[in-house]
């Protein structure tokens, strides 16, 4: 299963390459990877797609937790939450296709940010289900290039997730 | 006033009680050097950095400290790799201190430049490149604070040049407080209760305990709770000493190598009461016929060792100390929840003395000198007082398998890595912490030469190490499984060449001595124990001879081959 995992860590030099480390030591998929400083300038969020059964989650989850820099983990299943991506997709535009590009730029609230005379740069925000059903429509149409950010998350509602104390939620097992 | 990071770096030894450092020294470790000289740290200079970290992590294992090492950067960083590996692989408290080039030059592939951060990520438990001086007192109290607390493990400081010479305020702080970093100590009292409702309704429970009884200093507990419930108790290889070997409700180690009645007892038990083990594969055999019938405990202090392995029914996060106490706590306050327990218990007991007594460890005595019988000579010349290293190999199953070990801290091997070189360093590092010890590194003839040069260490720093050669001719483990698996095509495993051990002692000026008959066992052995001096005795071993039971990779635990 397809699982969308926040993680507070340090911002400091080198934590990034522990947790990518740590998944390719431990052989971990990851889908995607989203990094940036949160509103805290000394943590940052991760935001990581990666999948697996539960028992796999599990150890994603805790070994995450061991890393001596990782202050939260959260694994969004347990959430109610929204969550959005950002594509840049650079499609063909020819005489005959401009319109119908447009249309479904409209369509899907997204942008022309770039023009050429042989291309447009399209800009796209949205969750998994919309920007697939977007890339649907328009791979006919021709895409020469696609860059993902790779979604972020954040829980609804009232509920933050904040730095407070380690193994206090995702992957503390039989200590609460 | 302001000291330079050098001065900073040995002030913040001392501020952590550091007695002794293990290093090596190069361009890079200069600045140190010159300072370290001056201070009271006894400083054991060896004679290859790999030789530094085991000698470190022996002291570590031996006394319980904190073992620390210094090398320069690049290859004597490098050098460093295996010894860390092997003491992450085993929980073993370090502090690696690697020397950098300076600061400016990181990245440019300077003159011995390494990534040793990068290199060692993987098997270090946390890891330092200092890139601000003010930061190197801070850096120094949290890497040994790390090393230490929760589950144990190595930590790498990596040191620019130019760190150690420039001028900074120094003060040393009082505490830690990392923020993403808070052990769990207390066990969780409702998973204890049912923890021990779960064993109050079972009928054959097994203690199977493994080296976090030895980190957390949990033995007389668990020999508390043993006897208080009448359970029978199985060791990991990294457990060993934890119980003592000579209980009668000790079945020996489980896995591969194990007793038949340690495996047996798996095999039957009904419930597992892990503490401080991970179900390495070594010990389960084949992890989907593991206890087919049990349910199980598991008491640990890194949440990511439960149910990575095997599921388990009841987790407890928490030190073994700890949790063992509360469980003895609750098993004497009693209130008739163990009534039926108790009248049952006999059975099971009578079980497992039956399986001992029908499959006893053993070998056949047929007139060669056999290592098993070296091994049982030692173990009652020493009465069981020294602290045995081992090598890697048959030499170490085979030490597991027949020397008691009846206290913790005297056993002190590679198990997670199974790193030849590693005993005879160890052994260093022990007796540098040791002294007055009877410390001996049981060895293979391969194994020995992978760190034979720290001799030198031995020999300069008067260490009288004894280091037992069960020679055989062979890289004997690896020959056992082309004899078993291989149709005895003994590809490589033959060792040729192999040095006279009695010349090489005495051209590094230390003892040697020649065993090849079970008589002369006794006489050599006390006059080596006894003379002093570093001291290598070749043991001419029968060279057929294999380690059982074994349980071939991969099968259940009660598949055993037996003599
Ligand atoms: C550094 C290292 N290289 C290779 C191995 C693989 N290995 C395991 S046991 C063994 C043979 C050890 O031979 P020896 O030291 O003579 O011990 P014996 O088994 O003969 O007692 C080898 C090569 C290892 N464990 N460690
Ligand atoms: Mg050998």
């Amino acid at each position: 299963m397809r699982h969308i995992i926040s993680v507070l860590v340090e911002n400091e030099f080198g934590v990034l390459s522990r947790v990518a480390g740590l998944f390719s030591g431990r052989g971990f998929n990851i889908e995607s990877l989203c990094v940036a400083e949160s509103q805290d300038p000394t943590v940052s969020t991760m935001t990581i797609v990666t999948s697996g059964n539960d028992a796999i989650i599990e150890q994603v989850l805790k070994q995450l937790n061991k890393l001596i820099n990782v202050i939260k983990v959260v694994d969004f299943k347990d959430l109610d939450y929204v969550s959005r991506e950002m594509i840049l997709v650079k499609v063909k535009a020819e005489e005959r296709t401009r319109e119908e590009i447009l249309r479904m730029v409209e369509i899907f609230r997204g942008k022309i940010i770039d023009v050429s005379a042989k291309t447009y740069t399209l800009l796209i925000t949205g969750d998994e289900e919309k920007l697939k059903a977007f890339l649907t429509l328009i791979k006919p149409l021709g895409i020469k290039e696609l860059v993902r950010t790779g979604p972020i998350a954040i829980a609804r509602g009232d509920k933050v997730i904040k730095v407070k104390e380690k193994h206090s939620e995702g992957g503390g097992e039989g200590n609460g | 006033m302001k000291k330079t990071g050098a001065q900073i770096f040995v002030e913040s030894l001392k501020m952590e009680g550091v007695d002794t450092i293990f290093c090596y020294p190069g361009g890079a470790t200069l600045n140190i050097t010159d300072v370290l000289t001056d201070s009271d740290i006894h400083q054991v200079v060896v004679r290859h950095e790999q030789g530094a970290v085991h000698a470190s992590d022996g002291y570590a294992r031996a006394s319980g400290r904190v073992g620390v090492s210094l090398v320069t950067s690049g290859p004597g960083a490098t050098n460093t790799v295996t010894g860390i590996a092997t003491a992450y692989m085993d929980s073993i408290p370090l502090v690696i201190f690697t020397c950098q080039v300076n600061t400016m030059l990181i990245g440019n592939d300077a003159f011995q430049e390494a990534d040793i951060v990068g290199i060692t990520r993987p098997c270090t438990k946390h890891s330092y490149l200092v890139r601000d001086g003010n930061d190197l007192a801070k850096i120094i109290k949290e890497a040994f604070y790390i090393a230490r607390s929760g589950r144990p493990g190595p930590v790498l400081v990596d040191i620019p040049k130019d760190v150690t010479s420039n001028l900074y305020e120094f003060k040393y702080p009082e505490k830690v407080n990392i923020r993403s970093y808070q052990p769990t100590y207390v066990g969780h009292i409702g998973q204890i209760k049912r923890a021990m409702k779960e064993i109050a309704s079972s009928r054959k429970p097994v203690l199977y305990t493994g080296g976090g009884i030895i980190a957390s200093g949990a033995s007389a507990e668990l020999v508390k709770l043993a006897e208080a419930l009448s359970i029978p108790v199985v060791n990991t290889l990294m457990g060993l000493g934890g119980f003592p070997g000579n209980h009668r409700l000790f079945l020996g180690m489980l896995g591969m190598h194990g007793t038949y009645a340690a495996n047996m007892a798996i095999t039957s038990s009904d419930l597992i009461i892990a503490i401080g083990a991970r179900f390495d594969d070594r010990a389960t055999g084949k992890v989907d016929e593991f206890a087919p019938h049990a349910k199980i405990i598991h008491v640990d202090i890194d949440p990511t060792s439960i149910s990575k392995n095997i599921k388990v029914d009841i987790p407890i996060v928490g030190d073994s100390k700890n949790v063992l106490q509360k469980m003895i706590h609750l098993a004497e306050q009693d209130g008739g929840d163990f009534k039926d327990y108790r009248a049952s218990i006999g059975e099971w007991l009578k079980e497992t003395e039956q399986w001992r007594k029908d499959y006893p460890l053993t070998y056949v005595r047929n007139g060669t000198l056999k290592p098993q019988y070296v091994i049982e000579r030692i173990y009652e010349l020493t009465k069981g007082k020294a602290i045995i290293t081992t090598e890697v190999g048959q030499n170490q199953m085979w030490t597991a398998q027949f020397f008691k070990f009846l206290k913790p801290r005297t056993f002190l091997s590679s198990g997670g890595l199974g790193t030849m070189g590693f005993g005879f360093p160890a052994a260093i590092g022990a007796q540098v912490a040791y002294p007055k010890s009877l410390v001996i590194d049981i060895a293979g003839d391969g194994s020995i030469q992978m760190n034979i040069q720290e001799l030198g260490t031995a020999v300069q720093f008067k260490l009288p190490v004894k280091v037992v050669i069960l020679n055989n001719g062979h890289l004997g483990m690896v020959r056992q499984w082309q004899e078993l698996f291989y149709e005895k095509r003994y590809t490589w495993t033959c060792l040729e060449c192999t040095p006279d051990f009695v010349k090489l002692a005495d051209a590094y000026g230390a003892a040697g001595y020649v065993i090849e008959r079970e008589d002369d066992v006794d006489v050599v052995l006390k006059e080596a124990f006894h003379n002093g001096m570093p001291t290598l005795i070749d043991v001419k071993v029968n060279p057929e001879e294999s380690v059982y039971p074994m349980v071939p990779a991969g099968a259940p635990l009660r598949e055993m081959l037996l003599v």
